[in-house]
């Protein structure tokens, strides 16, 4: 479910690294609980974001959700599709709904990441809670 | 995002036919309630397009019996119920003394001396205080939320879905009437009424045949594409439909000539509870009123959000999010009488950004039959 490559965040962010270039989306399990997603807003190309700050917002019909850069550096890209299809993040959120790409500032910030096991591990616990 | 827990919370007869269906279960008004099965999108379309099925025991009733009761149900609400025959029903107020809204309700006539009201979950313990606080007259008032699921099937296909497991002819109830009959081998109250702007009914029976009864439907309507559907679709279908909810478009601040509801505040039908405040509001004029909005760019305007005319804060967004049929962000909003015309602009502040809108007219969506 989730991929071994990417970094993943409390916030249920998901981070890929490529050197000093990280591409940035949120997980499954993060539209899951949001539920069909209408629109999303990215910050400009060249906005310097700083780890933990705001990249922007993505919606669905009930919730507006913060998506916050596990990450510090400059904005290079942002997902052209979702400006007329953010219902991807729905269908396919580690893959071709990618929100950002990055330009680390500081790549050593992505190893204090959870891991994809930890991740899981993590998310299985919330969905306990849940339940209860 | 925040979850609260569901322990302590009231659950319809329904819970585990919910949570086999994988619902997203939320807490509605202290009830365990489902908020999405497949997903808002495609419940929404279901309903405009074929049916859906809702489960909506939550909602509370209130009976109120004896040779009075029709003063008593004229004295607390603002439509007049004098003018119900037996077998019809109709939307009206539940009012303070100060002709705000204590809830809104439906009122069944089912004899001359018997009336079901159909409240809100939130509000049923008080509005059944309220009422017998206000019963001065040889009148019964029973809470009788309890003695009751109710199931609403609502879309274009819901009258002939219904149909295949009612002897009822459901063509003789005509919308806001109401008959006895038996669904599916269950005794049940059968209304022409509903909450989404489509055609449908609203099915009141003993909760023991709950599932009985669900699945009776289900079975009967999915060929005919019935989906099952959450509080998450039942609040878009009636935001795009122009429709209050209580705790957003009313409460008790809020009076039903403000709310764009003068059409269930029958001053002519002698005093009641409030309709000295609502004479002098209609003789006068009021402040503000309801109206509805459309964005004008992509951005949402939702619940809370400040309503800014002329860059200032004019009022608050009382519901807002996307009218999905329509493919457009509505929203309604109480804003000063003075400015309220349709094709004003206006603009929603949006996390401190200002996002263009205009006033339209209400409702955003009419069924086209």
């Amino acid at each position: 479910m989730y991929p071994k490559d990417y970094r993943y965040t409390k916030e249920h962010e998901w981070i890929k690294m490529d050197g000093a270039a990280g591409t940035i989306g949120i997980t499954d399990y993060a539209q899951n609980e949001l539920g069909d997603v209408v629109f999303v807003e990215l910050p400009k190309i060249g906005t310097q974001l700083k780890a933990g700050q705001s990249l922007g917002t993505v919606e669905s019909v009930k919730a507006v959700s913060e998506i916050f850069t596990p990450v510090s550096g400059e904005v290079t890209e942002t997902n052209p599709a979702l400006v007329d299809a953010p219902e991807k993040i729905n269908s396919d959120p580690h893959g071709s709904a990618w929100l950002i790409k990055i330009r680390l500032s500081d790549p050593k910030e992505a190893a204090s990441l959870m891991d994809a096991p930890a991740y899981e591990a993590y998310v299985t616990e919330r969905a306990k809670e849940h339940k209860a | 995002m925040t979850i609260p827990a569901t322990a302590e919370l009231r659950k319809t007869a329904l819970n585990s036919r919910h949570r086999q269906l994988g619902a997203k279960m939320v807490n509605f008004g202290g009830w365990e309630m489902p908020l999405e099965y497949l997903g808002i999108l495609a419940e929404h379309e279901a309903v405009r397009t074929r049916a859906g099925l809702f489960d909506v025991s939550h909602m509370g009733e209130i009976e109120i019996r004896g040779v009075q009761a029709l003063d008593l149900v004229q004295q607390v609400s603002c439509n007049n119920a004098a003018k119900l025959v037996v077998g019809q029903a109709h939307y009206s107020g539940l009012m303070t003394e100060r002709g705000t809204f204590v809830d809104d309700l439906l009122v069944h006539r089912i004899s001359d001396t018997h009336y079901l009201l159909c409240v809100n979950a939130a509000n049923q313990d008080h509005d059944f205080e309220h009422i017998k606080a206000n019963n001065k007259f040889d009148a019964k008032i029973e809470n009788a939320g309890p003695r009751y699921s109710q199931l609403a099937i609502q879309g274009p296909k819901a009258k002939e879905i219904l149909q295949r497991v009612t002897p009822v002819s459901l063509d003789s109830i005509r919308y806001y009437h109401f008959a006895f009959g038996q669904v599916g081998g269950v005794d049940c109250l059968i209304a022409r009424t509903g909450y989404t702007g489509e055609d449908g009914f609203e099915i009141y029976f003993d909760p023991g045949h709950s599932e009985k009864l669900w699945d009776e439907l289900m079975k009967a309507g999915e060929p005919a594409g019935l989906l099952p559907c959450g509080l998450g679709a039942r609040n878009t279908l009636r935001l795009e439909a122009g429709m209050c909810l209580y705790g957003h478009e009313i409460d008790e601040t809020t009076t039903p000539l403000e709310a764009g509801l003068g059409w269930i505040c029958k001053l002519d039908k002698g005093p009641f509870l409030g309709s000295n405040v609502l004479n002098e509001q209609k003789r006068c004029g009021i402040d503000r009123r309801l109206v509805g909005f459309e964005m004008l760019d992509k951005r949402i305007g939702r619940d809370g959000y400040p309503v800014l005319i002329d860059g200032r804060e004019a009022g608050r967004v009382t519901s807002g999010g996307p009218a999905p049929f329509l493919k457009k962000n509505v929203g309604m909003a109480y804003v000063p009488s003075t400015t309220g015309a349709a094709g004003t602009k206006l603009e929603i502040s949006i996390r401190g950004q200002a996002a263009p809108a205009q006033i339209v007219v209400l409702p955003f969506y009419k069924r086209p039959h």
